[in-house]
């Protein structure tokens, strides 16, 4: 016996988180872009585009919460609805570095980048990346997948090593830059957050497949460990 | 533009001899949609509901105040037959009550009754799917319809009651005597009802009516024993943000 009604208000949910997903997608690639053509409008375009990311997650939310107290899930289905309202809440707190990556263009105001941006599209890209694919493996719920991805933080957070340590040379050896050098470390570290979060998403898919609670290793230890050994 | 409902009661109250079960109800009841009422035992949920299709008729000493229009029309006015009420306010009861005949005879019995001219083959096997009964029952119509589980023949009595194309259609506690597989047939089947029919349920599955209901009515007693709908909105609301502090304690488990 098939609940039709049920799953397909679960399916609408689904199509929904999709969506938010590819705002937030949008919202990540377009902040760095906009930082690295030092393209004002366009960061103040994406600040005014966060509010409708928000105003997503909680109709998503609320949606969910309907679901919760109309439809009595249970087991697989508890799961699922409890999980994604954890997912959505991941996806929106993305949605608001990438907004604090938009502020810090911003702030900048006409101050040049210290140096043509390489490495951060890359991290925003990887990022994006993985967010993409951990949403397909979370719809569905594709364990194998959802393992496979946080692995790929490390990349992320060895781009983000190699960023820090240029940016330091730069204080380094001019500490006038410190300023200049200190925005784009907050640029790297929100999309080094970003990847951390995608991790994040996949534990909840695992969860959800499988009713097992697990952390996978958390590369902000690996890091962190890297800085005190230096 | 006044919308349309398709039923509506206006300060309908209903009373025993000197006793008013049911007060100052006043409801607007939309087409094509699930309105479940719900409320503690003994709130007048199913005299509400019979007084609909003035089922209530049938009780000695009972009468009604107030109106109940459908298409703007009084059904408790002086001119109306209750039987042709009935044709087009359906009820399904709480218990399944097949006549003792065969499945096609329940189905064609009322429509010919009633006075269906066209092809009687068509209508039940047309009846009988709407009901989503048919792939159960096609080969053996002719078999006594006390032959069928409890499930199948409320399912029939869903048909039957299709058969002669109401435009209402009232459960009372279409389920309660059914195990679970059922009742969730039921409720997707009363979901795709919803397309040609407005329905009314009454349930004291406080589960059920959020499930599979777009409306709900809360309905409980004041200090006179005189039941009455103290708040009235979409399910989803009333669910997850109702505006009574008594509608949210009964559905929170803490009353009644």
């Amino acid at each position: 016996m098939i609940r039709k009604t049920f799953e397909s208000e679960i399916q609408l949910v689904k199509d929904e988180v999709l969506l938010l997903g590819s705002m937030v997608e949008h919202a990540i690639i377009g902040s760095v872009e906009a930082l690295k053509k030092r393209d004002l409008k366009a960061s103040e375009k994406l600040i005014a585009e966060d509010k409708e990311i928000n105003k997503k997650r909680f109709a998503i939310e609320n949606q969910l919460m309907i679901l919760i107290a109309t439809q009595q899930p249970m087991a697989h289905d508890l799961r699922l609805l409890a999980s994604t309202m954890e997912i959505i809440s991941e996806l929106e707190r993305m949605g608001d570095y990438a907004k604090g990556i938009a502020n810090i263009n911003l702030r900048m105001g006409e101050e040049a980048l210290l140096k043509p941006l390489i490495d951060i599209p890359r991290m925003a890209q990887k990022g994006a990346d993985m967010l993409h694919r951990a949403l397909t493996a979370f719809i569905n719920e594709d364990v194998e997948v959802a393992k496979s991805i946080p692995v790929e933080d490390d990349e992320v957070d060895a781009l983000y090593n190699q960023i820090y340590r240029e940016l330091m040379m730069f204080v380094i050896q001019d500490p006038k830059t410190i300023e200049r050098a200190n925005w784009l470390l907050w640029v790297a570290h929100n999309l080094e957050r970003v990847a951390d979060r995608v991790t994040n998403i996949c534990e909840r898919t695992i969860f959800i497949a499988t009713g097992e609670f697990g952390e996978i290793k958390s590369s902000d230890d690996e890091f962190w460990k890297g800085q005190k050994s230096s | 533009m006044e919308k349309n409902y398709a039923i509506e009661s206006n300060k309908l109250s209903i009373h025993y001899g000197h006793f008013t079960a049911v007060r100052d109800v006043s409801i607007k009841i939309e087409p094509q949609k699930i309105t479940a009422i719900i409320g503690p035992s003994g709130c007048g949920k199913s005299t509400l509901l019979r007084a609909l299709n003035r089922m209530n008729d049938f009780v000695p000493g009972c009468h009604v105040t107030g109106e109940l229009l459908l298409q703007g029309q009084n059904l408790y006015g002086r001119d109306i037959d209750p039987v042709e009420v009935r044709r087009k306010i359906g009820m399904v009861f709480q218990k399944p009550n097949p006549f003792p005949k065969s499945i096609y005879e329940n189905i064609a019995w009322g429509a010919r009754i009633n006075g269906f001219k066209g092809k009687m083959d068509d209508l039940v096997e047309q009846s009988l799917r709407s009901a989503a009964l048919w792939d159960e029952v096609k080969d053996k119509l002719q078999e006594s319809a006390y032959a069928l589980s409890g499930g199948q023949q409320q399912r029939l009595c869903i048909a039957r009651t299709i058969a002669i194309q109401p435009e209402i259609i009232l459960m009372d506690e279409p389920a309660s005597a059914l195990d679970p597989i059922s009742t969730l047939r039921i409720e997707e089947l009363m979901q795709e009802l919803k397309k040609n029919y407005t329905i009314i349920i009454v349930t004291h599955n406080m589960q059920q009516a959020a499930r599979a209901s777009d409306f709900t009515a809360m309905m409980m007693i004041d200090d006179q024993r005189a039941g009455g709908v103290i708040e009235f909105d979409e399910t989803k609301k009333i669910f997850t943000r109702p505006q009574d502090k008594r509608t949210e304690d009964y559905v929170t488990g803490r009353f009644g």
